[in-house]
C-alpha cells in the first residue's frame, strides 16, 4: 500500500514536472491575419482577443495567438505547430476563406475543433467527416446576400450591377449574389473585378454605368470599399447603392466621407446595438463588448470583425463546462467532448443567436443581420 | 465604347500613367547613379500620403518617429566612420548634417502637427520629412555595400521595402486614407469634362520631368551625378564623392516620391502597403526606357496607365493579366533595339 | 555531404513534430531555389517568377486530381510536360532580353500567372482547390507528415545532387562562362542563348516539382502561395544562402524559414503584442546580414569546412584530336581586300594579306590604324562589310564566333577574360569545349565523367605545356597579370587550334614577364603552331616575328621581315612623323 502510493506519488510529481501547463488548463490557439491584404479584418480580432478573459469559469485559458499574414501557407503552418507543439484544445482562425479552408484537413487529421472567422459557407459544407470538426461564427455571405436581394425587391429593383474584389471574398459575393437576385427575381446586368490596391476604377466603373442597373453592390470590404464609391458617384449614378458587411468600420466611413450618404448595407446586430430594442438578447451581449472594446481602443472604434472573434469565445464558455465533464484538457477526448459539445451548443453572441445543430455548424438566422444605412457618416438602422 | 468614355478613360490612363512617371522618373535617377534598384520608392510615396493625411488630422506622424530613430543611427554610424579615419574635426559639421538637420525637421513637423496650419504648409512639411528620410536610409543601408553586385543590391532593396511596410502598418494602421484635392473644379469642353486636380498632375509631372532635365544638363551637381553614373572610380577622382553622390540622387529621389505621395492622395485611397504596386508600376515605365532615359521611362509609365485603365474597362477580372502580358513584346522590342553593353559583374 | 543525411533522417524520428512541418516546407523551397542557384546565381539570370511555375505543377495536379481522379504520379509528368513548354516558350521571348528586362519580364508573368490562377472558375478561383488526394506508394498512403518528409527530402538530395553535377561538368562551366561575359564564352563555342534557355527550364522543372509536392502535402491550393511576393522570397533565399553554390539554396531556405518562426515565438515577448514587427525585425536582419556577408551566408560555413583537396588530374587518353590536313601551297589564312566600314567610317579598308603555315605574324600600326579591327574581322566578333577571309581556302568572313573556334582558330582578349573565382584547371579546360560532347542530362546523370576525366587531362596538359604547372588548381584571379595572359593561352591552346590570334598579349607585362611570353610563343611556333601577333610593344614584336604587316588609317602600309620594316621610311614617318 505505502509504495504503491509512493509510487503514484512520485509518478503523480514526474507528471506534473513534465506535464505541459496545457494538461491542466485550457489552452486555445489562434490564428489571423494580422498583417498583409486582410488586416483591417485581422487587426480588430487581435484586438479581440486581447480582451478576452483569462478563465472559464474555474479553468485557467492559455492564449496563443499567432499571425499568418493572409498567407495560406502560413495559416497551414500556424495550425500545425498549434497542434503538435501547443497541444491546443481548440484552435480559432482563420480571418479569411482561403486560409481556413486550408486548415481544415490539418485540424480534422488531429481531431482538434476549429471555429472559423472567415465569411464563406464553404468551410463547414457540406458536412462530411472533415468538416465535422469546424465551425464558424461569421454569418453565411448567403445570409447577407439574401438581406438585400429582399430590400431590393421590396424597393423595385429589377437590375443589378456588380463590382467587387478581385479575390476569394469578391468571388464568394458574387456567387451569392448572383443566386440571391435570381431567386428575388433581379437580373444581374454587369459585373466587374478590381484589386484592393488600384489606384483607379474608372474604366470598371464606366462600364456598370453604361450599364445602368437600378441598384449596384460592391462586394469588398474596409476602406477600398470606397474606391468604386466615390467614382460612382462622382459620374453622377443615381440608382441604390449597397455594399457587404465588410466594410462595417470607422475608418470606412472616414475615407468615404460625404459620397456614402445613403448607401445601404447589411450588417450584424452588434454595429448598431444602440437602436436595438430592449427585448433583443444581443443587444446585451453586444453592448458588452462594444463598450470594453471602445474603453481600450477609442470611442466608435468598433468593428465588425472584432465581433467574429468574441464570438467563438461566447460558444466556447458554454461549451467547454460541458466538455469538461467527460475529459480533462489536453487530451483527445477532451478535443472530441468539446467538438460534440459545441455542436449542440446554443448561446446569444454579438452577432446572433447561435443555434448549432450538426448539420449547420453556423447556426445563425435572420436575426443575425439587419440593414442598416450610412446617414452621415453614422450606421442607422433602416426601415 | 463611345468618345466620352473613351476620353475618361484616355484621362484616367494619362493621370495614373503621370504618377507613374514619377516613380519611373526616380527609379531610374536612382540606378543610373548607384545601380540600386529602389523598390522601397513605393513606400516613400505611402508614406508622403499618410503623413499627409496624419498632419489633416492633427495627429504627429509615424513618420517623424522614424525619422529620428534612422537620424541616430545614421549619426552612429558616420561616427564610427570618423574615427576610424581619424578625421575628429570633420565630425561636428557631419553630425550637424546627419543628426541636426532630421532632428530639427522631426522637431518642427511634430510642434506643426496639432495646429490646423494650411494644406501648402502640411504639403511643404511632408515633403521635408519624406525628403530627409531618404539620404539617410541611404547612409545606413547602401553606402556599407555601394558597391556590392547589382543583384546583391536589388535583394537589399526588397529588405528595406519589407521593413518599411512593416513599420508603415504599425504607424498608419491597415485602413488608408485620402488627402484634400488641392482644387476640386473642373472644366468641361463639350462631352468631355476634365478635372482639375487631374491636369494639375500631369503638369507637375511634366513641370518636374523638365526640372530634371535642366538639373542633369545644366547644373553642376546634376553633371556630377551623371559622372558618377558613368564611371564611378573616374568621378573619384576628380573630386566627386561618391557618398555624397550617392545622398544627393537619394534625397531627389525621395523628393520626387514625395511629390508623388501628395499629388495622388486626392485621386485614391492609399495604404501602408499600395507603395509596392506603384512602384512596380513605375518599374514598368523605366524599364521600358532602358533604366537610362527619361522621355522613354515616362512614355513607357503612362502607357502602362492607358493599359490599366483600358483593360479595366474591357475586362476588368484580367486587368493585371493583360497590363503584364502586353508588357512583354514592349519589353522584348525595347531589348532589342538596345544596344547593349556588357556589364562586368 | 554524409553528416548532412544523417542529421535529416534523424529529424523526424528524435525531433518534434512542428519541426517535421517546418523541414517538409524547407524542402520544398529548397528544390525550387536549387534552380534558381542555376539559373541566377551561375548564369546570372534574375528571376522572380518561379513561384508561377510552382503554381503551374501544383495546380495541374490538383486540377487532374480533383476532376479527373487522375493518380497523382501519373499528374506529375503531365505537369511537368506542360511546364516544360511554358518554359519554353517564356524562355525564348524573354531570355533574349538582355540586363534588366529580363527580371521584370519574369515580374511581368509571374503577376499574369497569378492573377490568371485566379480568375479561372475551373480552377477554383481564388477561394482554392480543396479535396487533393495525397499520395500513396504501392498502397501505402503518404498522408503522414513524417513520410512525405521522407518523400520531399529524397527528391530534394536528388535535385541538389543532380545540379551538383550540373554545375561540374561542361555544361556547368559553359553556364559560369556567360557571366564573363557573352563574347567570351561564345568565342569558345559556347552557344548562351541555348543555354540560357536550358537553365531556365530546368529551373523551371525543379519548380514544377516542388508545386506538385506542396499540392500534395497540403491537400488545398489557391493563388495566394504562387504570387511575386513569394517568387521574391525564393530569390531572397538563394541569394542570402549563397547564390552560387548549391548548399547555398539549402542553407537559405533553412535560415529564412526558421528566422521568420524564431521571429513569431520571440518577439512578442520582447516587443509586446501591440504590433507586429516580425517582417520589420526580419528586413532589418536581412539587410545587416547582407552587409556583412555579400556572397551569402554560405562562403562563412565553406570556410569552416575541411577544404577538400582536388581532385589530382587523371591520367586520361587525350581527347580527339583535330585533323590537320594541310596545303602546303595555300597560306593557312588569306585576307583578300577587308573592309569595314561603319556608317560613313571606314576602319579597315581594301586590306590585303597572309599568313604563312608555321609562321608568327604580327601585326602592327599606330592608334586608331585599324589593327582591333582587322582582329575583330577574323576572329568573327565583327562581320565583313566587303571582301574576303578565307582559313584553309574556306570564306570565314560571315562566320559567327564559335563556328570560327571549331575550324580551329584560337584566340586571346586584349583584355583578360578569365573567371577569376574558377580554379586555372577549369578555365583552360572551357577551352575545351568544342572538343566535348557531354549535354545536360548527361552531365546530370554524372554519366559524363569519362568525357570529363580526359578533358580536365587535356587542360592540364596545356598547363603544363605553357609552363603553369604549379598553378594549376590555385584559382585563376588569384595569379598576376603576366600569368594570367599565358592562361589565357593555354586556354585557347585547349581547343587544338591550328592558328593561334593573340591580342596585345604583351600590354602590361614586366620585362621577366614578356621574356616567358617570347619564350612560350617561339616554343609553340616549334611545334608547328601558326600566330598572329596584335601588338604595340616594338621591341617585343621586332625580336620574335618572322613578319610585320604595319597599318595606318585602315590600309596596309608596309610589308616584310622586322629588319627591312625598321629601315622603312614610310613606317618611320608614320610612326615617329618625320625623319629619324
Amino acid at each position: 500500500m505505502k509504495s504503491r502510493s509512493l509510487q503514484a506519488a512520485f509518478a503523480a510529481a514526474l507528471f506534473t514536472t513534465f506535464a505541459h501547463a496545457a494538461m491542466a488548463d485550457i489552452t486555445i490557439g489562434v490564428t489571423l491575419s494580422a498583417t498583409g491584404p486582410a488586416a483591417s479584418l485581422g487587426i480588430p480580432e487581435k484586438n479581440t482577443i486581447e480582451l478576452l478573459p483569462a478563465s472559464i469559469g474555474s479553468e485557467k485559458i492559455k492564449w496563443i495567438v499567432l499571425d499568418d499574414g493572409s498567407d495560406t501557407t502560413r495559416a497551414v503552418t500556424n495550425a500545425r505547430k498549434l497542434i503538435s507543439e501547443d497541444k491546443v484544445d481548440v484552435v480559432i482562425g482563420s480571418t479569411v476563406t482561403p486560409n481556413s479552408l486550408a486548415m481544415v484537413d490539418v485540424v480534422a487529421e488531429a481531431e482538434t475543433p476549429m471555429i472559423s472567422m472567415a465569411a464563406s459557407a464553404r468551410i463547414v459544407d457540406p458536412t462530411n467527416p472533415k468538416t465535422k470538426w469546424v465551425f464558424k461564427v461569421p454569418q453565411n455571405d448567403s445570409l447577407m446576400a439574401d438581406a438585400i436581394a429582399v430590400h431590393m425587391k421590396a424597393n423595385g429593383v429589377k437590375t443589378l450591377g456588380y463590382i467587387g474584389f478581385n479575390d476569394a471574398y469578391g468571388e464568394s459575393w458574387l456567387a451569392e449574389i448572383k443566386r440571391s437576385a435570381q431567386t428575388a427575381g433581379i437580373k444581374v446586368v454587369a459585373d466587374e473585378k478590381y484589386n484592393r490596391n488600384d489606384a483607379s476604377v474608372t474604366g470598371q466603373v464606366l462600364k456598370l454605368v453604361a450599364a445602368n442597373p437600378d441598384a449596384i453592390l460592391i462586394g469588398a470590404s474596409g476602406t477600398p470599399a470606397a474606391t468604386p464609391q466615390k467614382e460612382l458617384v462622382a459620374r453622377r449614378y443615381k440608382g441604390k447603392i449597397y455594399q457587404t458587411h465588410g466594410v462595417a468600420n470607422p475608418d470606412f466611413l472616414r475615407v468615404c466621407g460625404a459620397d456614402c450618404n445613403g448607401t445601404l448595407l447589411p450588417i450584424g446586430p452588434m454595429l448598431v446595438y444602440e437602436q436595438l430594442p430592449d427585448s433583443n438578447p444581443i443587444k446585451k451581449v453586444a453592448g458588452d463588448y462594444i463598450t470594453k472594446y471602445e474603453a481600450k481602443y477609442g470611442k466608435d472604434s468598433r468593428t465588425t470583425f472584432g465581433g467574429h472573434a468574441w464570438d467563438p469565445f461566447m460558444l466556447l464558455s458554454k461549451a467547454v463546462p460541458e466538455a469538461l465533464k467527460k475529459a480533462k484538457p489536453g487530451t483527445r477526448e477532451f478535443r472530441a467532448a468539446l467538438r460534440d459539445a459545441l455542436e449542440t451548443t446554443t448561446v446569444v453572441g454579438t452577432h446572433g443567436v447561435f443555434v448549432m445543430t450538426p448539420q449547420d455548424h453556423n447556426g445563425l438566422d435572420n436575426r443575425a443581420r439587419v440593414m442598416i444605412r450610412i446617414d452621415n457618416g453614422k450606421w442607422v438602422l433602416a426601415k | 465604347m463611345d468618345l466620352s468614355i473613351a476620353a475618361f478613360l484616355t484621362q484616367d490612363g494619362v493621370t495614373n500613367g503621370a504618377i507613374y512617371a514619377l516613380l519611373a522618373l526616380a527609379l531610374v535617377l536612382v540606378f543610373t547613379v548607384t545601380r540600386i534598384i529602389w523598390i522601397p520608392s513605393g513606400e516613400f510615396v505611402a508614406y508622403a500620403t499618410l503623413t499627409l493625411a496624419g498632419l489633416q488630422l492633427g495627429k504627429p506622424p509615424g513618420t517623424i518617429g522614424l525619422l529620428v530613430g534612422v537620424a541616430i543611427v545614421a549619426a552612429a554610424v558616420e561616427t564610427i566612420a570618423t574615427a576610424r579615419r581619424g578625421e575628429w574635426r570633420r565630425l561636428p559639421r557631419r553630425l550637424a548634417a546627419w543628426l541636426g538637420i532630421p532632428l530639427a525637421v522631426a522637431a518642427i513637423v511634430w510642434w506643426a502637427a496639432p495646429l490646423a496650419l494650411p494644406l501648402a504648409v502640411q504639403v511643404a512639411l511632408t515633403l521635408a520629412a519624406v525628403t530627409t528620410l531618404g539620404p539617410l536610409l541611404y547612409r545606413i543601408v547602401y553606402q556599407p555595400i555601394a558597391d556590392a553586385s547589382v543583384l546583391v543590391l536589388l535583394i537589399v532593396s526588397v529588405a528595406l521595402h519589407f521593413a518599411l511596410t512593416g513599420l508603415g502598418l504599425w504607424f498608419f494602421g491597415a485602413e488608408g486614407s485620402r488627402t484634400p484635392a488641392f482644387t476640386d473644379a473642373s472644366f468641361q469642353t463639350g462631352q468631355l469634362t476634365f478635372s482639375a486636380q487631374a491636369l494639375l498632375v500631369v503638369a507637375a509631372s511634366a513641370i518636374l520631368i523638365g526640372a530634371l532635365y535642366l538639373f542633369f544638363g545644366r547644373m553642376l551637381y546634376g553633371k556630377a551625378l551623371r559622372a558618377t553614373a558613368v564611371n564611378r572610380i573616374g568621378a573619384r577622382l576628380v573630386g566627386i564623392s561618391p557618398s555624397f553622390a550617392g545622398a544627393l540622387t537619394f534625397a531627389l529621389a525621395s523628393l520626387l516620391c514625395a511629390f508623388c505621395g501628395v499629388l495622388i492622395g486626392p485621386i485614391t485611397t492609399v495604404y501602408y502597403d499600395s507603395g509596392f504596386l506603384i512602384s512596380l508600376k513605375g518599374f514598368v515605365g523605366a524599364i521600358i526606357g532602358g533604366l537610362v532615359s527619361y522621355p522613354l521611362a515616362a512614355a513607357g509609365a503612362v502607357l502602362v496607365g492607358l493599359l490599366e485603365a483600358f483593360s479595366s474597362f474591357w475586362a476588368s477580372a484580367f486587368k493585371e493579366v493583360i497590363v503584364f502580358t502586353v508588357i512583354i513584346p514592349v519589353l522584348l522590342w525595347r531589348s532589342l533595339t538596345t544596344h547593349h553593353h556588357e556589364e562586368d559583374e | 555531404m554524409l553528416v548532412f543525411v544523417v542529421a535529416l533522417l534523424a529529424v523526424p524520428i528524435v525531433a518534434p513534430p512542428f519541426w517535421v512541418t517546418l523541414g517538409n516546407y524547407i524542402g520544398l523551397y529548397s528544390i525550387v531555389a536549387l534552380g534558381l542557384v542555376l539559373l541566377t546565381g551561375v548564369a546570372g539570370q534574375t528571376s522572380f517568377g518561379q513561384a508561377a511555375f510552382v503554381g503551374l505543377g501544383a495546380y495541374t495536379t490538383a486540377y487532374l486530381t480533383t476532376r479527373y481522379g487522375a493518380s497523382p504520379w501519373l499528374t506529375l509528368p503531365v505537369g511537368l510536360a506542360l511546364t516544360l513548354v511554358v518554359a519554353l516558350g517564356l524562355g525564348f521571348i524573354t531570355l533574349r532580353m538582355q540586363g534588366h528586362y529580363l527580371p521584370l519580364a519574369t515580374i511581368a508573368w509571374g503577376i499574369s500567372l497569378y492573377f490568371l490562377f485566379g480568375n479561372l472558375e475551373w480552377l477554383g478561383g481564388h477561394t482554392g482547390m480543396t479535396g487533393i488526394p495525397s499520395l500513396s506508394l504501392a498502397g501505402f498512403d503518404l498522408k503522414d507528415e513524417r513520410h512525405f518528409y521522407v518523400l520531399i527530402w529524397g527528391i530534394t538530395l536528388a535535385a541538389l545532387w543532380a545540379t551538383r553535377n550540373l554545375l561540374d561538368s561542361r555544361p556547368g562551366r559553359a553556364l559560369r562562362a556567360l557571366k564573363g561575359g557573352l563574347e567570351m564564352a561564345e568565342a569558345f563555342g559556347v552557344n548562351g542563348a541555348r543555354l540560357k534557355i536550358i537553365a531556365f527550364v530546368y529551373a523551371a522543372l525543379l519548380a514544377c516539382i516542388s508545386g506538385w509536392l506542396y499540392a500534395h502535402l497540403q491537400r488545398f491550393i489557391n493563388p495566394t502561395p504562387f504570387d511575386l511576393r513569394q517568387g521574391i522570397e525564393y530569390l531572397f533565399m538563394a541569394v542570402v544562402g549563397g547564390a552560387g553554390s548549391v548548399w547555398g539554396a539549402i542553407i537559405g531556405a533553412t535560415l529564412i524559414t526558421v528566422l521568420k518562426q524564431m521571429l513569431q515565438d520571440v518577439l512578442p515577448g520582447i516587443l509586446g503584442r501591440a504590433g507586429n514587427f516580425e517582417i520589420v525585425v526580419f528586413g532589418v536582419l536581412m539587410i545587416l546580414l547582407l552587409q556583412f556577408a555579400r556572397n551569402g551566408v554560405w562562403p562563412f560555413v565553406a570556410r569552416l569546412l575541411p577544404r577538400r583537396r582536388p581532385a589530382p588530374v587523371p591520367d586520361a587518353p587525350p581527347l580527339p584530336t583535330r585533323e590537320r590536313t594541310h596545303d602546303a601551297t595555300r597560306p593557312l589564312l588569306e585576307v583578300k581586300g577587308a573592309r569595314k566600314a561603319f556608317g560613313g567610317l571606314v576602319a579597315v579598308n581594301d586590306l590585303t594579306f597572309d599568313i604563312r603555315n608555321g609562321e608568327i605574324l604580327g601585326l602592327i600600326g599606330p592608334n586608331g590604324a585599324g589593327k582591333s579591327t582587322t582582329f575583330a574581322l577574323i576572329s568573327g566578333a565583327l562581320p565583313l562589310t566587303a571582301g574576303a577571309i578565307l582559313f584553309r581556302g574556306e570564306s570565314i568572313g560571315s562566320h559567327e564566333p564559335y563556328k570560327i573556334a571549331r575550324l580551329g582558330i584560337g584566340r586571346t582578349f586584349q583584355h583578360v577574360r578569365l573567371l577569376p573565382q574558377m580554379s586555372v584547371l577549369d578555365n583552360v579546360a572551357l577551352g575545351a569545349y568544342l572538343r566535348g560532347t557531354a549535354g545536360v542530362a548527361r552531365s546530370a546523370l554524372r554519366l559524363d565523367r569519362d568525357e570529363e576525366a580526359r578533358t580536365r587531362a587535356v587542360a592540364a596538359a596545356q598547363i603544363a605545356r605553357v609552363g603553369l604547372g604549379e598553378h594549376t588548381f590555385d584559382d585563376a584571379g588569384s595569379l598576376p597579370l603576366g600569368k594570367q595572359r599565358i592562361v589565357e593561352i593555354a586556354r585557347a591552346l585547349a581547343a587544338d587550334p591550328s592558328l593561334l590570334l593573340l591580342d596585345e598579349p604583351a600590354a602590361g607585362l614586366r620585362y621577366l614577364e614578356k621574356q616567358a611570353l617570347a619564350d612560350l610563343l617561339r616554343s609553340l611556333q616549334r611545334e608547328g603552331m601558326t600566330i598572329l601577333l596584335v601588338e604595340h610593344d616594338m621591341e617585343f614584336v621586332m625580336g620574335l616575328t618572322d613578319r610585320l604587316i604595319v597599318m595606318d588609317f585602315g590600309e596596309k602600309l608596309a610589308e616584310g621581315p622586322p629588319e627591312a620594316i625598321q629601315r622603312d621610311p614610310l613606317v618611320v614617318e608614320a610612326y615617329l612623323g618625320g625623319v629619324a
